[in-house]
C-alpha cells in the first residue's frame, strides 16, 4: 500500500493497464515528454517508449477519431483530452461515431477506448476548462461516464475502464487532484463500473453526488450529524449507467432525498437521476426531492466562481427543507 | 510523376528585412514609414515588453489570473497590428492582448480580462475585436465570417486572426482559410510559429516543412516571414490588407517566433522540453534588439528616450492596476443577466435568489 494523491493513483492505473495488456495506447496532447499539462502521465513514455505513450498534433477531433481507428486494428486506445471544455471539438467522433461503432456494425465491432479528461470548477482556470458537461455524454446510448471522488477508486475505476470493451468517458475532478492522499494498493485492482458506493451511512435523508460534491456532501452530513440529522452520503462513481439499485435501497431506508451536482441545473444528471427515484419510489418518499446544482448560466468567470459553485452550505439549506417538509 | 513536395521549402523562403544586426537585407522591400511612424514602433515594442514583465510579477504576487507571456513575439504581434486601420476586426488568440491594446482596448480592461472579470470583455465603442479566443482554432473561422460580412456591406476593411504553430492542426484552421477562399474575403490569418504548442515541437505537429505552404491547398497567398523583424512582418501585413481591401482574398502568414517565457502562468516548465541552447539562439534574434541598433543607426533612438518609455509603460501600468482593483467584484447575479435578452422563468427565479444571497 502507499500514500497516493488522485492523480498518482490514476498515473498508476495508467502503468498497470499499460504493463497488462500491450494493445493499449496512451496519448493526447503534451501526454508524452512532458507528462500532461498536469503530471498524469508522467514517466510514462521513459517507461514504455514512444509508441505506447506519445504526443498527438493539437486537434481532439482527430484525437478522438484516431482511437476510433486504432480500436479496428485491436488496440485499446486511452486517448487524454487536455481539458474536457474541449470535448465540443470531438463531439461527433464521441457521440456520433465511438458510441455508435457497436451498434452500426450490428455487434461485430466495438470501441474499448477510454477518454480521460479533467474537469470541474473551483481552481480558477480560463473560459470552457471548468465545465461539467458529463449530461453531454451521458445523453449518448453506447457511452459510459466515469467521474471518481478519491485515489482508491480512481485507480481501480481507471483500469476497469479500460478494460471494458464499450467506450467510456473518465473524468478526473482537478480540484481533487492534489487536494488529499489515502491508500492506495500498488497491485492491480479493479473497482466495478456502474456500482455506487455508500460512503457514510444515515437514516434520515440521503444525499447523492458525484466528484467533488461527494466531499462537499460528506462535509454537509458531519454539519448535520451535529444537529442530529443523519444523512446518508452515496458516491454514483459511474455517472452513466447510474447504480439504481444501490439508490433506491438506500431512499426505502431514508425517505428523503437531496440530489447534488456541480453542473447547471438544466443540464446534467439530477434530471434523469430524480425522475427515475419517483417513477420507482414514490410511495416511499415523505418529501418532494431537492436538487442543489449551479445556476443555469455559462460556468461562472472566475470572479465569481466561489460563490456560482455549490457548497455544503446549500446542501445543508436543502435537507433541511426536505427534513422539515 | 512530379513530386508535389520536391522544393516546396524554397516556395516559402522566409521573408527578412532586418537581420540580426539591424541591418537592412532587402531594401526593395523596406516598407514605407515615416521616422515616426518608426519610432511608434519602437515605443510600442518596448512599452509591451514592460507589460509582459510586470504582468509576470503581477501574476506572481496573485493580483492577475490567466497570462500567457509575449515578449519575443513583439515584432509579429505589434507588426501585424500597426498594419491595421481602426476599421479592421480583430479575432485574437489568449496570447494576442497586445494587439487588442494597441487596438485601444484600454489596459486595465485587460487585467480584468486576465482576472477572470466580465467587464474585461465589454470592449468600448469602436474597438473592433472579439475577446481573446480560448479554444484553439476557434477564432479561424469566425475570422472567414467576419470577413464575408465585411465584404457584403462594401466595407474597405479586413479581418485579421491569430492562432500559433499548435493551431494549424485543427479543423478550424483548415475550414477558416478554405471557406475566405472561396468567397475571396478580406482576410489576414496569421500564425505565430512559436515553435512550440506547450511542449510539442513544431516538428511533431505536422510533416509540413513550413506552414505556409498550408495556404496552397486553400487556394490563397501563403507566406512565411521571419516573425523577429517587424518591418518584415510590418510589409508582409499591409500588403495582404492592400490585397484583401482590393477585393484579392485572404493570406496566411507565418511569423517565425519564439516565446521567452513559459507557455502560461498556470504552473508550466519549459525546461522540460526547450534546451538553454535553444533559447539562447532565438534570444540572438530579439526583435526589440535588432529594431534597435536599426534606429539608433538612423539617429532616432537612445538609451534615455527608452527609458523613458520604460518609466511611462510602468506607471500606466501602476495606474491601470489601480483602476482595475477599485472595479468591485463580479456578482453570480449580473452573470444572469448576461445570459440573454430576456430571461426566461428559470433564470428569473435564479436571479431572485442570487440577490437575495448577495445582499446578505
Ligand atoms: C481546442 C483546444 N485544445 C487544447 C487547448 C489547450 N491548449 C492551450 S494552448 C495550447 C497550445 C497551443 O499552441 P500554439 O497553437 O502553438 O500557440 P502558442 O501557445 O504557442 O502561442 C493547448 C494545447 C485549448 N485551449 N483549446
Ligand atoms: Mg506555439
Amino acid at each position: 500500500m502507499a500514500q497516493m494523491t488522485m492523480i498518482q493513483a490514476i498515473t498508476d492505473a495508467l502503468r498497470v493497464e499499460l504493463k497488462n495488456d500491450e494493445n493499449v495506447l496512451v496519448f493526447g496532447e503534451d501526454v508524452g515528454q512532458n507528462g500532461g499539462v498536469f503530471r498524469a502521465t508522467e514517466g510514462l513514455q521513459d517507461e514504455f517508449g514512444e509508441e505506447r505513450v506519445f504526443d498527438t498534433p493539437l486537434a481532439e477531433s482527430a484525437i478522438a477519431g484516431i482511437s476510433i481507428g486504432l480500436a479496428t486494428q485491436g488496440y485499446r486506445p486511452v486517448p487524454e483530452l487536455q481539458f474536457f471544455g474541449f470535448v465540443y471539438e470531438a463531439m461527433d467522433a464521441i457521440n456520433g461515431q465511438m458510441a455508435r461503432l457497436r451498434y452500426r456494425s450490428g455487434n461485430t465491432m466495438n470501441a474499448p477506448i477510454t477518454i480521460r479528461s479533467p474537469f470541474g470548477g473551483g481552481v480558477h482556470t480560463p473560459e470552457l476548462h471548468a465545465d461539467s458537461l458529463e449530461g453531454l455524454i451521458a445523453q449518448q446510448p453506447g457511452m459510459k461516464v466515469v467521474i471518481p471522488s478519491n485515489p482508491y477508486d480512481a485507480k481501480g475505476l481507471l483500469i476497469s475502464s479500460i478494460r471494458d470493451n464499450d467506450p467510456v468517458v473518465f473524468l478526473e475532478h482537478m480540484k481533487l487532484y492534489r487536494s488529499f492522499r489515502e491508500e492506495v494498493p500498488e497491485e492491480d485492482y479493479s473497482v466495478e463500473l456502474g456500482k455506487a458506493n455508500v460512503k457514510r451511512e444515515g437514516t434520515d435523508v440521503t444525499l447523492i453526488a458525484y466528484g467533488a460534491m461527494v466531499h462537499s456532501s460528506l462535509k454537509a452530513a458531519e454539519e448535520l450529524d451535529k444537529e442530529g440529522i443523519s444523512a446518508e452520503v452515496i458516491d454514483l462513481r459511474t455517472v452513466m449507467p447510474v447504480d439504481f439499485e444501490t439508490i433506491l435501497k438506500s431512499v426505502e431506508k431514508t425517505n428523503r432525498v437531496v440530489m447534488v451536482q456541480e453542473a447547471q441545473r438544466q443540464a446534467g444528471m439530477a434530471s434523469y437521476i430524480v425522475s427515475n427515484i419517483q417513477e420507482r419510489a414514490i410511495l416511499h418518499l415523505e418529501a418532494p426531492i431537492l436538487t442543489v446544482a449551479a445556476p443555469d448560466t455559462v460556468y461562472a468567470f472566475t470572479q465569481a466562481e466561489e460563490v456560482w459553485l455549490p457548497n455544503y452550505n446549500d446542501i445543508i439549506e436543502k435537507v433541511n427543507a426536505v427534513i422539515n417538509f | 510523376m512530379k513530386r508535389t513536395l520536391e522544393n516546396i521549402e524554397e516556395q516559402f523562403e522566409t521573408f527578412q528585412i532586418l537581420n540580426e544586426e539591424g541591418k537592412i537585407v532587402n531594401k526593395d522591400a523596406m516598407p514605407e514609414l515615416s521616422d515616426e511612424e518608426l519610432k511608434e514602433i519602437m515605443y510600442r515594442m518596448v512599452y509591451t515588453r514592460i507589460l509582459d514583465q510586470r504582468s509576470i510579477a503581477l501574476n506572481r504576487q496573485g493580483r492577475l489570473g490567466f497570462y500567457a507571456p509575449t515578449a519575443g513575439q513583439e515584432a509579429s504581434q505589434l507588426g501585424t497590428q500597426f498594419a491595421l486601420e481602426k476599421e479592421d476586426f480583430i479575432l485574437p488568440g489568449y496570447r494576442d492582448v497586445p494587439q487588442l491594446i494597441w487596438h485601444g482596448l484600454p489596459l486595465y480592461q485587460a487585467f480584468l480580462f486576465s482576472r477572470g472579470h466580465f467587464h474585461g470583455n465589454q470592449f468600448p465603442e469602436g474597438v473592433n475585436a472579439l475577446s481573446p479566443q480560448i479554444i484553439i482554432g476557434a477564432q479561424y473561422t469566425q475570422a472567414a465570417g467576419v470577413a464575408m460580412g465585411m465584404k457584403k456591406r462594401g466595407k474597405k476593411s479586413v479581418a485579421i486572426t491569430y492562432t500559433g504553430d499548435g493551431g494549424t492542426s485543427q479543423g478550424d484552421f483548415y475550414e477558416g482559410i478554405n471557406f475566405a477562399g472561396a468567397y475571396k474575403a478580406p482576410a489576414i490569418f496569421v500564425v505565430q510559429n512559436n515553435h512550440f504548442a506547450i511542449s510539442v515541437p513544431v516538428e511533431k505537429q505536422t510533416n509540413a516543412k513550413t506552414l505556409a505552404q498550408k495556404a496552397v491547398a486553400a487556394g490563397i497567398e501563403g507566406i512565411q516571414v521571419d516573425g523577429m523583424d517587424v518591418l518584415a512582418v510590418y510589409a508582409v501585413t499591409k500588403e495582404a490588407r492592400d490585397r484583401a481591401v482590393n477585393g484579392e482574398g485572404p493570406t496566411l502568414i507565418e511569423a517565425l517566433t519564439y516565446r521567452y517565457g513559459p507557455h502560461t502562468m498556470a504552473g508550466d516548465d519549459p525546461t522540460r522540453y526547450r534546451t538553454e541552447d535553444l533559447d539562447t539562439e532565438w534570444e540572438k534574434k530579439d526583435p526589440i534588439v535588432r529594431f534597435r541598433k536599426f534606429l539608433e543607426e538612423k539617429g532616432l533612438w537612445s538609451e534615455d528616450e527608452e527609458n523613458e518609455v520604460i518609466d511611462k509603460a510602468k506607471e500606466e501600468i501602476k495606474a491601470a492596476i489601480k483602476k482595475t482593483d477599485e472595479q468591485p467584484k463580479q456578482k453570480v447575479s449580473e452573470l444572469i443577466g448576461n445570459m440573454y435578452e430576456e430571461l426566461p422563468q428559470n433564470l428569473q427565479e435564479q436571479l431572485e435568489e442570487f440577490k437575495a444571497k448577495e445582499s446578505k
